[in-house]
């Protein structure tokens, strides 16, 4: 198996090497190759159209990719290499693989004509074919999780922005993902309503879930980040410790878009 | 500042509605004239009554009432397979969703219906040869016909409505239930379809409500439905809009059912979306 850095003994969660993605002409990807292991939350920061919405949805296979390698668990996404040849794997097979990830959108995409119970029962049982009242006991102790076990017979559109967010947190933990995806979770959110969600996230990286957070909030990067990636361009401009990202930007890139985010946060 | 003052004390006078009195006054004359002149107008309502629970009348009755909900499955069926294959990416699947639509949209109902009848004339026989075969006549009953028929041409516009549905609900649901692991199958039939329920749900019981009134055609090909029995009463007893008032009753009477049902139905898949839904 390619690694990004051979030496490490340990399954990097994400591998991803030299990572490329066209849409028609234009380069939302070019390159990315990064490592993700058990446990790090890694923080996206970089801004908009860089291509960070683009590579989560690649480790997820809601969009392929043109050129290079993603790998999830040690196991290749999207393909079988069978001897010099990568052969696309099945629909199903895609579906499996998307188990082992959970993700978080910008705009919630909560079922509708769900309750918030019924949002967080639905895939374990249509997917994993559990049974229901099994499935119903862990759902609730998720929706306790995120605070909101009272909500549990409320349909999404009686819910505010932070609660229907923190619903479909619990709805991805449900699969028992080995990895989180957020896309933004807090920007479609009124300003009083981010703090609940970021505390969820929070609790879940202390927890030791390994986590991709792309996010505008650069304190949250900076407390809860292992490491924050730059992006630009759909590039990996400089990767660091939040810390050395934020504190000492190597790059020019970096250090114009910290001054912009800055003050305009 | 006083006219502030003393405004709060000042009545609120209703607006007044006069178109609405203007259309009740004018709803009434024309039902005034409507009920007086089929009152004295040559129709015998007591022969319209005796004929209403008439045994041939209720039978035909019958035959239209099962003949609609039969070609809707069939509609509904065709209708539903077509809307996913045109989703698909497959374009032969799409192709074909196309043209078959465009078919069966686009040939008259009555010629259908026809042509149905007399498959006969282009194979006399129907099958596998060697294996089974049966005589077309035999086989194409007035009511296969009209199965077949309407059943297919409902098809054709139920797959348009589903479709519709489907274009309305929001590109983030397929993306979540797939990133949930779900197969399309599955994102369909638990995500997709039941939301776009509460789009289709309208234009459908029109569509129903169309297809019981079309089973009246039928009759042209022999089928007994409640229009048929009507006519075979008044060949012999020559009270023709007697007897024309029975099927008119009755087809009310059903589409005052499916309009309840539609209600129902309207509030079932309304569900978590504010409007119409209690749970
Ligand atoms: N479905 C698409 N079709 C065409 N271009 C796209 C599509 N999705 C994203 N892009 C383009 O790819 C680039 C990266 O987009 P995105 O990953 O959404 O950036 P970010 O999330 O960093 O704002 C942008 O220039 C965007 O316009
Ligand atoms: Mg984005």
């Amino acid at each position: 198996m390619t690694r990004a850095d051979g030496n490490s003994s340990v399954t990097p969660v994400v591998s991803a090497v030299k990572v490329g993605k066209k849409f028609g002409g234009h380069q939302a990807l070019a390159d990315v190759t990064m490592d993700v292991m058990p446990g790090e939350v890694v923080c996206i920061i970089g801004p908009s159209g860089s291509g960070k919405t683009t590579f989560l949805r690649c480790i997820n296979q809601l969009e392929s990719f043109d050129s290079g390698g993603l790998w999830l668990d040690g196991e290749l996404l999207g393909y079988r290499r069978v001897g010099e040849a990568l052969h696309p794997l099945s629909d199903k097979e895609i579906a499996g693989q998307r188990r082992k990830t959970g993700m978080v959108f910008q705009r919630f995409n909560l079922f509708p004509h769900m309750t918030a119970l019924e949002n967080v029962t639905e895939a374990p049982v249509q997917v994993l074919r559990r049974r229901r009242d099994e499935v119903h006991d862990a759902a609730m102790l998720l929706l306790d999780r995120v605070g909101l076990a009272h909500k549990a017979g409320a349909y999404p559109s009686e819910l505010s922005g932070g609660q229907q967010q923190r619903i479909a947190i619990a709805r991805a933990l449900a699969m028992q993902p080995k990895l989180m995806l957020f896309d933004e979770p807090t920007s479609a959110l009124d300003p009083e309503l981010v703090g609940e969600v970021l505390a969820v996230m929070r609790d879940l990286a202390s927890s030791g879930m390994t986590m991709i957070v792309v996010t505008h909030e650069l304190g949250f990067a900076r407390e809860v980040g292992d490491r924050v990636v730059f992006m630009d361009q759909g590039r990996v401009v400089e990767t660091g410790t939040a810390a050395e990202l934020m504190s000492d930007p190597k790059e020019v890139r970096t250090r114009n878009f910290l001054k912009t985010a800055f003050t305009r946060g | 500042m006083a006219e502030e003052l003393d405004i709060a004390r000042l009545r609120h006078v209703r607006r007044p509605h006069f178109g609405r009195i203007a259309a009740i006054v004018a709803i009434l004359i024309v039902a005034f004239l409507l009920v007086r002149a089929f009152a004295h107008g040559k129709i015998d309502w007591a022969t319209t009554w005796e004929f209403l629970f008439w045994p041939t009348i209720l039978w035909g009755l019958f035959n239209t009432v099962w003949m609609s909900f039969v070609c809707m499955a069939v509609g509904i069926a065709i209708g539903l397979a077509c809307a996913v294959a045109h989703a698909s990416t497959n374009p032969v699947l799409k192709g074909a969703a196309i043209f078959y639509a465009w078919f069966f949209r686009g040939a008259p109902v009555i010629l259908q219906l026809l042509i149905w009848f007399n498959l006969a004339l282009v194979f006399p026989t129907l099958g596998i040869p060697g294996l089974f075969e049966f005589k077309t006549v035999v086989v194409i009953t007035p009511a296969v016909a009209t199965i077949l028929s309407l059943g297919l041409n409902e098809g054709a516009y139920v797959s348009e409505i589903i479709r519709s549905g489907m274009l309305g609900v929001d590109r983030g649901q397929y993306e979540a239930a797939k990133a949930m692991g779900m197969t399309n199958g599955t994102a369909l039939r638990r995500i997709i379809l039941p939301q776009a329920m509460r789009i289709v749900v309208p234009p459908l019981g029109n569509e129903f409500i169309g297809l019981v009134k079309m089973t009246a055609l039928a009759s042209i090909i022999g089928f007994g439905d409640v229009v048929r029995s009507a006519q075979d009463i008044y060949y012999s007893n020559a009270k023709v809009i007697e007897l024309l008032m029975v099927p008119t009753f009755w087809f009310l009477v059903v589409v005052t059912v499916l309009t309840l049902g539609q209600r129902v139905l309207e509030r079932r898949f309304g569900r978590g979306f504010g409007t119409g839904g209690a749970r």
